[in-house]
């Protein structure tokens, strides 16, 4: 699609203004090429102010995590560290074993993820798109599930999980996942389908294709950027949580990066709190560097303009 | 097509039974993991249960003592609407604003994105202790922005009862960054011809924005009100490192209420009645946002329930 556009200065592609190629398209074209480049600059003049705004706290914690312990609460401080030490990182690598924390985190945040595209998506169209008796109460039913706070239904979920011998395994934290996904997903993923023009369904219908057909031919390639989202949520939950994994991963050789991060926020030989505050932004930049990957790479299913061909 | 026609009965059938095929992961995942806790908690909230000694039936005196003799719960549940009115109205705005933003195809735009998206990035914890040097009164990023820019003194914000509150509203915005993925997952949805017929029709960038952008966009922006609002009962995370609900009650916020009462006064029964309280008065708000979706919200392709 961006092929198409050399300049890369629309958001939507010109497919329309290419076929109808005539004189008056052409300027129309050119003006709006000059118009957009404006709106570029004014899209730029409001951006930038803003990125500083969402930076600063982030550099901070990075320029914490390279400073010296001592000078961290210098007034004013120090913006960038004098002198720059990469010590900290080295030492908590020394203390948690990145790697180990990092498989375990990495292998239960896949299989959550696959879960949830997979179960969540077919209940979404299910909700979204086939009528059956009780619909809208059993969807209402399922939004219920994250309107009672999970501190009041915790313990009785932890007795069914002891019932079912799965505490201090990964099977809690990512079966779930599969049954279903969460109520959010779900309920993202039926607003996307739901935006899907209904005739693209009944053609496919017409023609003989099954439910599961329509769900897997047309609607989900048609919502991938809402699956891209998905994505990128459940990967955060999962790489972050430390409520649910503190509750049901015991063992050390279980542990996640979240809680490989929080054991050394408690573990300071100087007494939990702010004085190690270099290791543990140390500790948090490395956690955080496989997220914003992921979401540097997701988001190229945020540029995809889809079209529908044929659906008139 | 006469065969269609002969089908007819059957075909409804048919569709339901597909129907309950596709959503049967939910309902197994329902009546194995989800239903019995739910359950369990609205029995306990009869009761009174201190964990460790069994519960004992009390009928509703916890309801009665919620309603009649709990300055603190009052008080959690003003905390809690005041935030919802205010902080989830901007939050939608600006996740709006800022998906425009960054759907115009500007140099580095994935960059940019990423950077918006960086809050949300960071684990809980830590992004409440960067949030309360940020927010400290003396070595604090804000004030000392406050000091050089306009040479005033910035408040204590998380020390000070009528600004705590305010320092939770204004952080709650720097998270803009998952509604405005989801707001982009709606633009990419919204197709091109839309645009190219507006075009031609002469419409301007307002027009398009209002008769295009925003009815195309709203079954995306129904979705982030429901959750925005769940979201705020559920707030937790922040008050509990941040503030802990001070000072005073300011920032006492519902959710932070009802874990105190489970977990460190080891009131479970009357956490429970909270937590169900708390249910029904989102149940009511949802409801209520769902029975007036058919006025602002188009769905391309709804297919209406019978």
């Amino acid at each position: 699609m961006a092929s198409v556009n050399p300049s890369g200065s629309e958001t939507q592609p010109l497919s329309a203004a290419g076929k109808s190629a005539g004189v008056g398209a052409r300027r129309a074209r050119m003006s709006r090429r000059a118009r957009s480049a404006r709106s570029q600059i004014l899209a730029m003049l409001l951006i930038i102010p803003g990125a500083i705004l969402f930076l600063a706290p982030f550099l901070w914690m990075l320029s914490t995590s390279l400073k010296d312990p001592r000078y961290i609460f210098l007034f004013p401080p120090q913006i960038i560290p004098d002198p720059i030490r990469f010590d900290s990182y080295r030492q908590v690598f020394e203390r948690v074993p990145f790697f180990h924390y990092g498989w375990n985190t990495l292998r239960m945040t896949v299989l959550c993820i696959l879960g949830q595209l997979i179960t969540a998506s077919m209940v979404a169209y299910g909700f979204a798109r086939l009528r059956f008796p009780g619909r809208d109460v059993l969807f209402i039913l399922l939004l219920s599930t994250i309107m009672l706070p999970t501190q009041v239904t915790l313990i009785p979920s932890f007795l069914i999980f002891r019932y079912l011998g799965w505490i201090d395994t990964f099977k809690p934290l990512i079966v779930p996942d599969w049954l279903g996904g969460s109520a959010f997903t779900v309920f993202l993923l039926r607003q996307f389908i739901s935006t899907l023009p209904i005739e693209m369904d009944e053609a496919a219908k017409i023609e003989g294709c099954s439910y599961f057909g329509i769900y897997w031919r047309i609607i989900l390639p048609l919502i991938k950027p809402a699956l891209a989202a998905v994505s990128i949520f459940v990967f955060m939950w999962n790489w972050n949580d430390i409520f649910y994994s503190l509750i049901y991963l015991n063992s050390q050789k279980n542990w996640t990066l979240a809680l490989g991060l929080n054991f050394l926020r408690r573990s300071s030989p100087m007494g939990p709190g702010f004085l190690e505050a270099n290791l543990i932004m140390a500790g948090s930049v490395i956690v955080m560097l496989p997220c914003l990957l992921v979401f540097f790479f997701a988001q190229k299913y945020f540029i995809q303009g889809i079209v529908f061909t044929g659906i008139k | 097509m006469s065969l269609l026609k002969q089908w007819r009965p059957s075909l409804a059938v048919h569709e339901a039974l597909w129907g309950f095929i596709f959503i049967s992961p939910w309902i197994v995942g329902f009546l194995a993991l989800q239903l019995g806790p739910m359950l369990a908690s609205l029995v306990l909230s009869f009761t009174e249960y201190q964990i460790v000694a069994p519960p004992k039936f009390v009928g509703l005196a916890n309801y009665v003592r919620m309603f009649t003799a709990d300055v603190s719960f009052w008080a959690a549940l003003k905390v809690t609407v005041t935030f919802a009115i205010v902080a989830v109205p901007l939050q939608l705005v600006a996740g709006l604003l800022v998906a425009l933003l960054m759907n115009q195809k500007v140099p580095g735009q994935m960059l940019w994105r990423t950077v918006y998206y960086l809050p949300n990035v960071v684990a809980g914890v830590s992004v409440a202790m960067l949030w309360v040097w940020i927010f400290h009164s003396q070595f604090g990023l804000i004030n000392l922005a406050l000091r050089l820019a306009f040479g005033i003194q910035g408040p204590a914000w998380l020390g000070h009862p009528s600004w705590a509150l305010p320092a939770l509203i204004i952080m709650s915005l720097w998270s803009v960054g998952s509604s405005m993925i989801v707001n982009l997952a709606g633009l990419q949805g919204i197709p091109s011809e839309l645009y190219e017929a507006a075009a031609i029709d002469g419409a301007t960038w307002w027009h398009k924005f209002w008769k295009v952008t925003l009815p195309m966009l709203s079954p995306v922006l129904f979705f982030n009100l429901v959750m925005g609002i769940i979201g705020t009962f559920q707030y937790f995370t922040n008050a509990y490192v941040m503030t802990g609900g001070g000072p005073g009650r300011s920032t006492l916020f519902y959710n932070l209420y009802l874990y105190m009462n489970a977990f460190q006064y080891y009131k479970m029964g009357y956490a429970s009645a909270l937590a169900w309280v708390m249910f029904l008065i989102i149940l009511v708000f949802t409801l209520l946002i769902f029975r007036s979706s058919p006025l602002w919200v188009y769905y391309e392709g709804t297919v209406k329930g019978r």
